[in-house]
């Protein structure tokens, strides 16, 4: 469905560039004007947001396929369209994309003392790319957000960051641009084998990519470099060192957008991309992902459990959290009829965008006031900041995994699907559950209760205080959306079916036909690849 | 149906009061209501006491029609669908009775109790948030809003546990419970796993009517996996050890939270699952010897503990044991019959202890307590009343229960178990008159200074006493009479469906038994009255004589400190190696090794840009000669 037909102007593209607008009005009359250049940063990103929310009403849950389409032509030569378009998936991470960055802005309304304004225009441009890759329908379009968005995101840790911030910089984008450098080859290989294989021609649609018939050659080699782009983002073990150093540098905004939105593209990709496009390679690849994901979740949480550094910790437990997507979405596919896990998983990457974010915001406020992250220099800092215990105590057991809060349903219907699979495996994993409240509870009672003895203990800092208006504001609206989906998650499920279901409907018969032809098949197709 | 719209409405009002108290005090009672804090969360309660009543009281007059209402979809992807749906049966009209009326009371109760701490508000908040999530997990009409409920009182264990976070201890026996007992959730998460692979579906009547169809070795470890949840819940061998340390929280919460209510959810669990478990004859078999080793287990560690509160939670372990054998042995009517009565007698003997140590001002330690029946008289009546009904003496409520109880596990043809269990109800005699002894009689042992601000607790205070002593004392003989075909085991009828049921026989088996286990712990009161007011120094000696058994029970068996090694320690360790070692040192030092490669790479190949235009020339024309030679040798083949 075309954006004229459902809602009269071109949505997504608004959402999208709006930042871009903010920034150059904030060039013509925000310099040197802090509170000019703030209220710009927090009005396009409210407007932003308030219009995806209008999209989220307005989407067709029933409807099939894209919406919201905008489609103009680009480059000719080459068929590149300027392609925007949603469906359900891409609809919720918008979402999410659209209220972490106005959280971000508010959030970091004092944080940064040092070219302020660059600051915020980074955010901005870095929410240009994160929308962009979302609403991106063009293979070529979702290339370019997808390399755009590393920029200022590589300018935030290394401008903005703590004190190994060059380095923590340097290794995100190594990391980073050798998957999307692969991904790129792959991008011109199916590119051209379309071209040279079907009577369309060139074209970088994905729509259109994702429903032709590829080799198994092609496939395999694709399908990984694809998947390796997506696994660093993810981070999937043993990927994910970029990401602990990342974080610990990183500012408090960066991190928040780091957990809640970037490394939920690497799912996005896995579900837009490496499922559709290759689907015979899925198949293949199908153990062997499942089994890291598995350790990614118990290996993650195990790591939590020593770490010394709060971002650290929450940087890890990311890792085993996004262990549950991608056991979620490769076990959906291992088993006929398992549409559960996937989007269970989904509910995972949205769940981890919120939790993940509210706890590295609040890691960033307590950073703010008693200026460590270390556990150790920390303890009963509920008694001067009550306010803040209480918030932290609820994402703490929100990210625990509590029923009731958001993170229960996606991570239960990813296991269940998990189980379907393979009951082992899933006990195994279910163990990253038990982890999950033992270095959270543990991380909750050495710094805001007590774990040091009878006698009293002061926290490090004197005179702390509690949270006020402006850090509540950005705390209310992700408690909000926490209850809502850990009570009826059925609000974004209803987006899931039918994208899921179009997913799997692609992947099915390479599952009936690898199950039918078994090992013989693998061998085979072993032989061919080299 | 006739008046399922009012039932409609008590049970939505049950569950969102205690809600809706608990948000509002929360947001509001630290800056508006401050000490005023208690009038709303008790307010609601004691409606929903009152619904919970009515609901109970709608059980009983549709005695053949269980209540149903799917009020609205929970989760539903896939084939996975789950509903906010509730399920008022028998089984469940005799929670909420437990529920409601020991909720109610232990709130009024609290208001006493809690005066003056500073965190009141936060007190009654987390209380009424507590009587939610109980709510939730009896009315639940699948397993899987149960274990919402089931998660969310273990939520507010925690929080209460914790509540006075500034003391260590607190933080940490908040922090045991909750891990510990995620143990036991594993267990029941993977039971739900293999209930909705097996049957399509968690709701009970779904579940349940395929139950005969389930293969039987699925069906034990179905029953094993949810029994591995209600052994950490209901504080079972070897998940016990959060339950003792729980006691750090306020007394109120032990005697609702580790007592009454939500220790019981495990057996109301397994209850639940009757249709389940009656078809797997070894779950059964495990359940019965779990519990019954536990029960002997515990009453051996509650002889020689001097904390008033531990003596009461080893008892409650014990208890909870009990209730398990009685399942285990097939007795299942008998063994919610027992909780009933339980949930009575021991919130009473929780409160009561409550009440002793604010008259001494704080101090539990029952060394330093004795003499107090004269001056604190509401509490020594109705804890003796307690007592009395715990170790199970006609006719209190304990009696009729246990006796139900041990008289199945004879006739079942279990003797070792039922021999087990008389020995546990000798223990039991004498570690309950061993606490009445050094509480109330002999000479005062406290400092002269506790000892002048000695007092009654007010009446706030006491009346909960006294209500819940009536129960203790009558509700047996109400319920239970006569033996083994009472109004409890008709009314449970519909829910224990197959159970077939004798006739007692009072001359014969089972009036024999019954006598004797009342001799049995009669014999345990004279035992501890010997030793603890007549002959004052024999338990001292008895310790010196017998210094292993003594020790391992005064340490409770050392399993604090097995799992302080074995899970704990161990786990932390290979942590540490996998983060130190591995993850820094063979990932990452990985990354950075091939970082380095490329700039040794990288300082290698410098000197090949010497800058001299000679060189270059040199090299472009080897290049030249390089690829004239490879296009010659492609060409040519």
């Amino acid at each position: 469905m075309t954006w004229s037909a459902q809602i009269g102007f071109p949505i997504l593209s608004v959402i999208t560039f709006l930042p871009l607008a903010g920034v150059l009005l904030m060039l013509l009359f925000g310099r040197g004007r802090p509170a000019v250049y703030k209220v710009i940063s927090l009005v396009v990103t409210l407007a932003a947001f308030v219009l995806s929310i209008v999209m989220l009403v307005a989407l067709d849950t029933k409807a099939p396929g894209m919406q919201f389409v905008e489609n103009f032509t680009w480059i000719k030569a080459l068929n590149i369209h300027y392609g925007m378009g949603v469906d359900g998936i891409a609809a919720l991470l918008l979402f999410l994309t659209t209220l972490l960055g106005v959280i971000v802005i508010l959030g970091s309304w004092n944080y940064v003392k040092d070219r302020e304004m660059g600051f915020f225009i980074s955010l901005l441009l870095l929410q240009v790319g994160m929308a962009g890759v979302f609403c991106a329908t063009d293979l070529f379009l979702f290339y370019v957000f997808w390399e755009a968005m590393l920029v200022p995101m590589y300018f935030i840790i290394g401008i903005w960051g703590g004190p190994r911030r060059i380095y923590a910089a340097i290794k995100f984008f190594l990391f980073t641009l050798v998957g999307s450098l692969l991904m790129l080859v792959a991008i011109i290989v199916v590119v051209y084998y379309v071209k040279d294989n079907t009577a369309g021609g060139l074209t970088f649609n994905i729509q259109e990519l994702s429903r032709q018939v590829y080799t198994y050659h092609l496939q395999f080699w694709a399908f990984l470099a694809f998947f390796l782009a997506f696994a660093i983002k993810v981070p999937m073990f043993p990927l994910h060192t970029w990401l602990p150093d990342a974080h610990v540098e990183a500012p408090t905004a960066g991190s928040v957008i780091l957990a809640g939105v970037l490394l939920k593209m690497g799912g996005y990709g896995m579900l837009r991309f490496c499922l559709p496009f290759f689907p015979d390679a899925a198949v293949t690849f199908i153990p062997y992902i499942v089994v890291l994901s598995v350790i990614a979740i118990v290996y993650g949480a195990l790591v939590s459990l020593v770490q010394k550094d709060l971002k650290k910790l929450v940087a890890y437990s990311s890792v085993s959290h996004m262990g549950f997507v991608t056991v979620g979405i490769f076990a959906a596919i291992a088993v006929a009829n398992n549409a559960a896990g996937m989007e269970g998983a989904i509910l995972v990457m949205f769940s981890h965008g919120l939790l993940t974010g509210a706890l590295f915001l609040m890691v960033g406020y307590m950073y703010e006031r008693t200026h460590t992250r270390q556990i150790a220099d920390m303890a009963l800092l509920a008694r001067p900041m009550p306010i803040m215990a209480g918030f932290f105590l609820f994402f703490v057991f929100g990210s625990a995994g509590l029923p009731g809060l958001s993170g229960f349903v996606g991570e239960f219907l990813s296991l269940l699907g998990l189980f379907v699979y393979s009951h082992w495996l899933a006990a195994i994993a279910a163990t990253g559950v038990i982890l999950a409240a033992a270095y959270l509870l543990w991380m909750f009672q050495r710094t805001m209760f007590n774990d040091r003895g009878d006698e009293d203990v002061r926290p490090a800092a004197e005179g702390l205080r509690d949270l006020g208006v402006r850090e509540i504001l950005t705390l209310v609206p992700l408690v909000v959306l926490v209850i809502w989906v850990g009570v009826y998650p059925n609000t974004l499920l209803d987006f899931l079916h039918l994208p899921v279901q179009e997913i799997l409907h692609r992947v099915t018969p390479s599952l009936q036909s690898a199950q039918a032809h078994g090992v013989a098949q693998l061998v085979d197709a072993a032989k061919g690849l080299f | 149906m006739e008046g399922t719209q009012y039932m409609k409405i008590a049970v939505a009002l049950i569950v969102l009061l205690p809600l809706a108290g608990f948000i509002i005090t929360l947001l509001l009672g630290k800056r508006l209501f401050r000490a005023r804090s208690h009038i709303l969360p008790v307010a609601l309660v004691t409606v929903t006491a009152v619904l919970s009543v009515y609901a109970f009281e709608w059980v009983v007059r549709h005695p053949d029609t269980a209540f149903v209402w799917n009020a609205f979809s929970w989760v539903a992807a896939g084939r996975f669908t789950v509903e906010w749906g509730f399920l008022v049966d028998p089984l469940t009209g005799i929670m909420l009775l437990v529920v409601g009326i020991i909720g109610m009371l232990v709130h009024y109760y609290s208001i006493g109790y809690m005066k003056d701490d500073p965190g009141y508000y936060r007190f009654f908040a987390y209380l009424n948030l507590f009587m939610f999530a109980m709510f939730v997990l009896i009315l639940a009409n699948n397993y899987l809003l149960l274990f919402l409920g089931w998660e969310g009182v273990g939520l507010c264990s925690y929080l209460l546990i914790s509540f006075w976070f500034r003391k260590k201890s607190a933080s940490q026996a908040g922090k045991k419970a909750f891990l510990v007992n995620r143990v036991g959730d594993f267990g029941f998460t993977l039971g739900m796993f293999l209930i909705f692979v097996t049957t399509g579906t968690l709701q009970f009547t779904g579940v349940f009517d395929k139950a005969e169809m389930i293969g039987s070795g699925t069906l034990l470890w179905i029953c094993l996996l949810l029994f591995t949840g209600a052994v950490g819940k209901s504080a079972q061998f070897p998940l016990h050890v959060w339950l003792p340390d729980a006691m750090e929280g306020p007394t109120p919460v032990s005697a609702l939270i580790h007592a009454a209510t939500m220790v019981n959810a495990g057996v109301y669990m397994v209850a639940r699952s009757y249709p389940l478990f009656v078809q797997a004859h070894t779950a059964m078999l495990i359940v019965m010897i779990i519990g019954t080793f536990t029960a002997i287990y515990s009453a051996y560690i509650a002889i020689t503990q001097n904390d008033i509160k531990k003596v009461i939670a080893y008892s409650t372990i014990s208890s909870l044991g009990f209730m398990f054998m009685a399942l285990g042995a097939g007795a299942w009517a008998a063994g919610i019959f027992y909780l009933f009565a339980h949930g009575f007698f021991k919130g009473l003997l929780f409160l009561c202890s409550g009440s002793v140590i604010h008259a001494m001002g704080g101090e539990q330690d029952m060394r330093n307590m004795g003499g107090l029946r004269k001056k604190i008289p509401i509490t020594f009546w109705t804890m003796l009343i307690g007592a009395i009904a715990l170790i199970g003496v006609f006719p209190f409520a304990g009696f009729w229960a246990k006796d139900e109880i041990l008289g199945s596990d004879f006739s079942g043809g279990y003797y070792v178990v039922w021999a087990v269990g008389i020995v546990t109800a000798f223990l039991t005699a004498v570690f309950a008159f061993r606490l009445i002894f050094m509480t109330f009689f002999g000479k005062s042992r406290a400092s002269e200074e506790v000892q002048r601000h000695i007092h009654e607790s007010a009446k706030v205070m006491t009346i909960p006493l006294v209500l819940l002593a009536i129960p203790a004392a009558l509700l047996g003989i109400l319920v239970g009479w006569p033996p083994d075909t009472g109004w409890i085991h008709t009314f449970l009828q519909p829910v224990f469906f197959d159970v077939e049921r004798e006739k007692f026989v009072w001359v014969g088996v089972g009036g024999g038994l019954m006598v004797f286990s009342v001799a049995v712990a009669l014999l345990g009161v004279y035992v501890a009255y010997v030793m603890y007011i007549r002959r004052t120094e024999l338990p001292g000696r008895l310790a010196a004589r017998l210094p292993v058994a003594y020790e391992a029970s005064f340490n409770k068996m050392y399993m604090d400190q097995v799992y302080e090694v074995v899970p704990i320690r161990s786990t932390i360790a290979f942590a540490g190696w996998l983060w130190t070692f591995f993850d820094v040192k063979v990932i990452d030092g990985a990354v950075n090794g091939l970082a380095r490669l490329w700039e040794l790479l990288g300082e290698r190949l410098r000197p090949l840009q010497t800058g001299r235009v000679q060189n270059y020339a040199f090299s472009i024309f080897a290049g030249m000669l390089v690829l004239v030679v490879v296009l010659a040798w492609v060409w040519g083949s």
